[in-house]
């Protein structure tokens, strides 16, 4: 065996000339692609694979129509709904806050203050941030005790920090410092030259935004928005810790169908994630191309 | 590709917004700004502080001795081994994809650009596949009645841990990367390097990974302060004793402990961030969508 292989290899190395190098090269991928199989392809097409059968394991469509019954449509409603509010939300919030430190005049420190903070913010999310909104807008939380001796009880209101509104506020605290993040460069992007041109051809401030700058940034505000979408879609940790497991939102039937087979159904649980990534899917292929519509306007 | 294209997250780029912005918004501004721009700020620092605050107030609650609730985390061994787990993992997760990625990143841009969509494919699939549907798959997979299980061991659940958190670093490490890689001049350091008898391990060892430093710490950070925060993956493969699952249950179970904790790890997010700014890298503005949420 061993001898074949080195006359195996000394015939290859007495004909390199004749075969181009290149044919090889792709060889140095393999550890990545190896990797990216057994931890991530792998497990996908199990999922993929196990969708497509039923719990005699024969081949079948039925668990993608099954999506349609149970608390399945209501999980993905809320989740869409949280996901839109949020994206909405955080992203306009956030666009206004960028261009509050980068074209607002306001002094610069704290513009460096806002941004490092944004970084941190965008980070910050999961079991402390639910935490954190507990000790504030929780039964006994901060805001709430301080709201309540003024004469205001928000539990009377029908507030709920367990509720979709609840989810959503906290949701917005990683939400929006993402926005920052991501459009600030875009708005540092809108040249001197396109506003003074604008200006020189007597347009107010207003036409400016309205004809020149929101047409240049449209593609990067919605791109980032279906990105934001994305974040807060697939968010499980913050809203357990938040609502111990009780809100019907996709992630969270998928976690409790992982732990006890909720749906008693495993197809039907495997159907459900490939849902999920399906939606994950779109708004990932519909910012890639947003984005790069966006980059246009922002090369040199 | 030139550097232009990415300008905004490399160093180039920030150093040009650094300097469009120094003389040109000079102008734009005039003593202390619109109202405006300062009520949004104020609403947006209101919304990021009070939490914070509120958590701080609730972790010195204890009477007589307002520290009390960091002094018991302290002294609890399960705060000091979670941290130390997830810790270790993080490490491990940093090490093995840094050895994947700068390879393959290198290799990319050298030998084979023609591949460079499908890689950029491959490591944008962690948004797609959100960390609970990962964790799905890869215990069912692994689990028992598979040709490998893994997933009925501590070293297995431990094993796939690590390449669950490897899979989520890839995004952001590979654009860490591939930023720094274009900052340099990869074939003219590697064929220096050849024609002075240095073989491919010697080369990335000796001369890429040094020239790559800084991108590749702020890869780690990032990596390091998802893979401490991170619940989702590690409950499903329950991974009690890392730091997220610790903390959710004592959140569960404890008044005071856990808003301190809170508190410790919202400051380990800023060490993260704070090293990765002092770095003087656009790489945490990467998008990061595959985080702890």
């Amino acid at each position: 065996m061993a001898e074949a292989a080195a006359v195996r290899e000394q015939g290859a190395r007495a004909a390199p000339l004749a075969r181009p190098r290149r044919a090889w090269s792709w060889l140095g991928l393999v550890p990545f692609f190896v990797f990216s199989t057994a931890f991530m392809f792998l497990p996908v097409a199990f999922l993929v694979l196990g969708s497509l059968r039923n719990t005699e394991g024969a081949l079948t469509l039925e668990n993608y129509a099954d999506l349609s019954t149970g608390v399945i449509p209501t999980a993905f409603a809320n989740s869409i709904e949280i996901s839109v509010v949020t994206a909405v939300g955080g992203g306009l919030f956030g666009l206004l806050l960028a261009w509050s430190v980068i074209l607002g005049g306001l002094p610069r420190f704290l513009r460096t203050a806002l941004m490092t903070f944004s970084g941190v913010a965008s980070n910050f999310a999961g079991v402390p941030l639910a935490l954190a909104f507990i000790f504030t807008l929780g039964n006994l939380g901060f805001v709430t005790t301080l709201l309540a001796d003024f004469g205001l009880d928000i539990r009377d209101t029908g507030f709920r920090l367990t509720s979709k509104l609840g989810v959503e506020i906290v949701y917005m605290y990683f939400q929006f410092p993402l926005m920052v993040l991501i459009i600030a460069p875009a708005l540092e992007g809108l040249k001197q030259e396109w506003r003074e041109a604008a200006e020189n051809m007597g347009a107010t401030p207003a036409q400016y935004w309205r004809h020149v700058a929101l047409p240049i940034l449209t593609p990067s505000i919605l791109g980032t928005m279906i990105l934001l979408f994305g974040n807060s879609f697939g968010a499980q940790a913050t809203a357990f810790q938040l609502t111990g497991g009780t809100l019907n939102i996709v992630t969270l039937v998928i976690s409790s169908q992982i732990r006890g087979d909720v749906l008693h159904n495993p197809g039907l649980g495997y159907a459900l994630a490939m849902g999920m990534v399906a939606i994950m899917g779109v708004s990932i292929g519909l910012y890639s191309v947003l984005q790069r519509r966006a980059e246009r306007w922002l090369r040199a | 590709m030139s550097t232009g294209a990415q300008a905004p997250f490399g160093p180039l780029g920030v150093m040009r917004s650094w300097l469009r912005a120094g003389p040109g918004s000079g102008a734009r501004r005039r003593g202390f700004g619109p109202p405006w721009a300062w009520i949004i700020f104020l609403l947006g620092a209101l919304y990021f502080l009070v939490p914070l605050w509120a958590t701080f107030l609730h972790s010195i609650k204890t009477k007589p001795d307002p520290f009390l609730a960091y002094r018991q985390v302290f002294a609890d061994p399960k705060f000091l081994g979670g941290l130390g787990y997830s810790f270790v993992v993080g490490v491990l997760t940093i090490v093995i994809s840094l050895l994947i990625i700068v390879p393959t990143a290198y290799w990319v841009r050298l030998k084979v650009p023609r591949l460079r969509p499908v890689v950029e494919f491959v490591t944008l699939m962690p948004f797609v596949v959100p960390p609970v549907v990962l964790a799905f798959g890869l215990i069912r997979i692994y689990g028992g009645g598979s040709p490998i299980t893994l997933a009925s061991t501590d070293v297995g659940l431990n094993l796939l841990l690590v390449g669950a958190y490897t899979i989520l670093s890839f995004p952001y490490m590979y654009r860490a990367v591939d930023t720094g890689l274009a900052a340099i001049d990869v074939r003219t350091l590697t064929e220096a390097a050849q024609s002075l008898g240095s073989g491919w391990t010697r080369i990335l060892w000796r001369v890429i990974f040094p020239n790559l430093r800084t991108a590749l710490l702020s890869g780690a950070f990032l990596t390091m302060a998802i893979v401490i925060g991170e619940y989702t993956i590690a409950q499903i493969l329950a991974r009690n004793e890392a730091f997220g699952p610790y903390l959710s249950l004592l959140g569960r179970s404890q008044p005071y402990q856990p808003a301190a904790v809170s508190l410790i790890s919202f400051a380990l997010t800023w060490l993260a961030m704070g090293a990765i700014a002092f770095l003087g890298r656009g790489a945490r503005q990467r998008v990061q969508v595959a985080g702890a949420r």
